[in-house]
């Protein structure tokens, strides 16, 4: 389904983000990216839906080709993928519910189907009762949870979340990390880059480490994963949210 | 159509936003206008001065009337000559005492030359066509001389030739510089919505779509400053008129190819304007 095969990007200013990167994700898979800042996990997360190409190798995700997709080609690709950021991006101009609509109605949705599919996301997400709410009037937890919604509208196969609860408590961590298990559990793929040890340490999910823009350790390939998190970790790692595209 | 609401709801979100916008493009339009009507007059009143390029032929005193009027049918048939007329002497005596009204007692009859004048058709009126004709003319035995104001055409023919270019050069400069102000407002607009497109683009919409609506809203913006404009600079041609000098108003054709040329420097601005956008989010 998702699939990097000896990926490197490198920047002309910048340098080096990424090197040698390989590997798959399955249907239906859940998977962390973890490592200090500029690792190279947003650059990743980037490369996935296509917001950038690699310098070299491929990335091929559902079908589409690094190598070769065309402008409609990405568009028609990013209908398929629900991607959720730090900083919610949501619009502040419009309620929870306007939000999602705007999703719908930009990629030429019916109609007809509108209005059922984003009171549907809202009662998956918890929130068919702050549908009028505008983004001000939420907390953060709510406002990651209206763009989780958004990304959801029109049933991804792969959520693809760069640092979702890197701007939240710790309650509304564990809450919107819970929502992320629950969509992948009926079915949908979860890449989730996050520095929240915590988080990675307390599932049992597959975790690929990056540093320095290589991979470091890949879970799937190591036959004890929990290792690795009991060992002394160099984290010089701070929510900044510099990492946005 | 779903553009069409789109830009209509964004213009509804920022009102002030775009009521600037379309005054900045109305007055930059307004300063090209105003520089089209200057353009027009000054080229009305050189073709008034043109109309007066005349070749004028002095006549013997015996030459006899069908000898003239042969004369003046084979100069009528001349690809350049528009009209020939015949000045008596009596003629030619009663307009210089007209034009010279103190001097008039000086001019006693038969001290004047009979004539035959020659008017030139428009766009035959350049020194090489004045000479040439001239030349022609003064072949005729019974012809005295011939005078057509040499310097006076020629120096009418440079000034003629200075205003195109300046005209020209000075054209270009204002509708650069109405289309860079206008991409400057629609840019304004661009970056006030950049976080929607952010979003449109990463939900999939197309590019296409993401610029249409900034098209439709450059149009209207382009089409209401362009009659804005208009407004503008028949105002100041009604005052001009009203207190200076006579002047000559954009003619229908003109009108609307000034508010076309609106709608399309709003489509343009905004073109330019989003393309710039898109390539870099």
């Amino acid at each position: 389904m998702i699939r990097l095969t000896e990926v490197a990007k490198e920047y002309p200013r910048s340098g080096i983000a990424l090197a040698h990167i390989s590997f798959q994700v399955k249907k239906g898979e859940f998977v962390f990216l973890t490592g200090p800042s500029g690792s190279g996990k947003t650059t990743i997360l980037k490369l996935l839906y296509m917001d950038d190409r690699p310098s070299q190798g491929e990335v091929w995700i559902n079908g589409v080709s690094s190598k070769n997709a065309s402008g409609r080609d990405i568009s028609r690709l990013r209908r398929r993928i629900g991607i959720v950021f730090q900083d919610f991006r949501l619009l502040e101009d419009r309620s929870a519910e306007a939000n999602i609509r705007f999703t719908l109605e930009v990629t030429g949705a019916p109609k007809a189907t509108i209005r059922s599919k984003v009171a549907r996301v809202l009662t998956q997400v918890g929130l068919a009762s702050k549908a009028t709410s505008f983004p001000r009037e939420l907390s953060g937890g709510e406002q990651q949870r209206v763009a989780i919604a958004r990304a959801l509208v029109n049933d991804p196969f792969v959520l693809i979340a760069d640092e979702p609860t890197g701007n939240l408590d710790e309650r509304a961590t564990r809450s919107v990390f819970q929502l992320l298990r629950d969509i992948n559990a009926s079915g949908t793929a979860v890449i989730m880059a996050t520095h929240d040890l915590d988080l990675v340490r307390r599932s049992n999910y597959r975790t690929i480490e990056l540093n320095h823009g290589r991979i470091v350790f890949d879970s799937s390939e190591s036959p004890a994963p929990a290792r690795r998190f009991d060992e002394p970790l160099e984290i010089h790692d701070t929510p900044t949210g510099t990492e946005s595209i | 159509m779903r553009s069409a609401r789109e830009a209509l709801t964004a213009s509804r979100r920022a009102p002030l936003l775009s009521a600037l916008g379309v005054v900045t493009i109305a007055f930059s339009l307004f300063a090209f206008g105003l520089f089209g009507l200057v353009a027009i007059n000054i080229r009305k009143a050189l073709d008034e001065v043109e109309e007066r390029v005349e070749v004028r032929a002095f006549l013997s005193d015996s030459t006899d009337i069908e000898s003239v009027a042969a004369a003046m049918k084979d100069i009528g048939e001349f690809p350049e000559v528009n009209r020939v007329d015949y000045v008596s002497k009596d003629q030619a005596l009663e307009r210089a005492r007209r034009e010279m009204g103190e001097f008039a007692d000086v001019f006693e009859a038969g001290v004047l030359p009979a004539s035959i004048e020659v008017h030139l058709r428009p766009g035959q009126r350049s020194p090489a066509v004045v000479k040439a004709v001239a030349d022609k003319i003064k072949t005729y035995h019974f012809v005295d001389d011939v005078r057509y104001g040499e310097e006076w055409v020629e120096k009418l023919y440079r000034l003629r030739n200075i205003a195109t270019v300046a005209g020209i050069a000075l054209g270009v400069a204002f509708a650069t510089v109405a289309v860079i102000i206008i991409g400057a407002t629609i840019r304004m607009t661009v970056l006030a919505r950049a976080k929607e497109i952010t979003i449109m683009r990463l939900v999939g919409a197309t590019d296409m779509f993401i610029r249409l609506p900034f098209l439709i809203d450059g149009l209207v913006k382009g089409v209401l400053g362009g009659l804005l404009a208009l407004l503008f600079v028949w105002i100041a041609n009604r005052v001009v008129n009203e207190y200076f000098i006579q002047t000559i108003f954009f003619n229908r054709e003109l009108v609307f190819v000034g508010v076309v040329g609106g709608a399309l420097m709003g489509v343009l601005g905004s073109l330019v304007s989003v393309g710039r956008h898109l390539r870099r989010v």
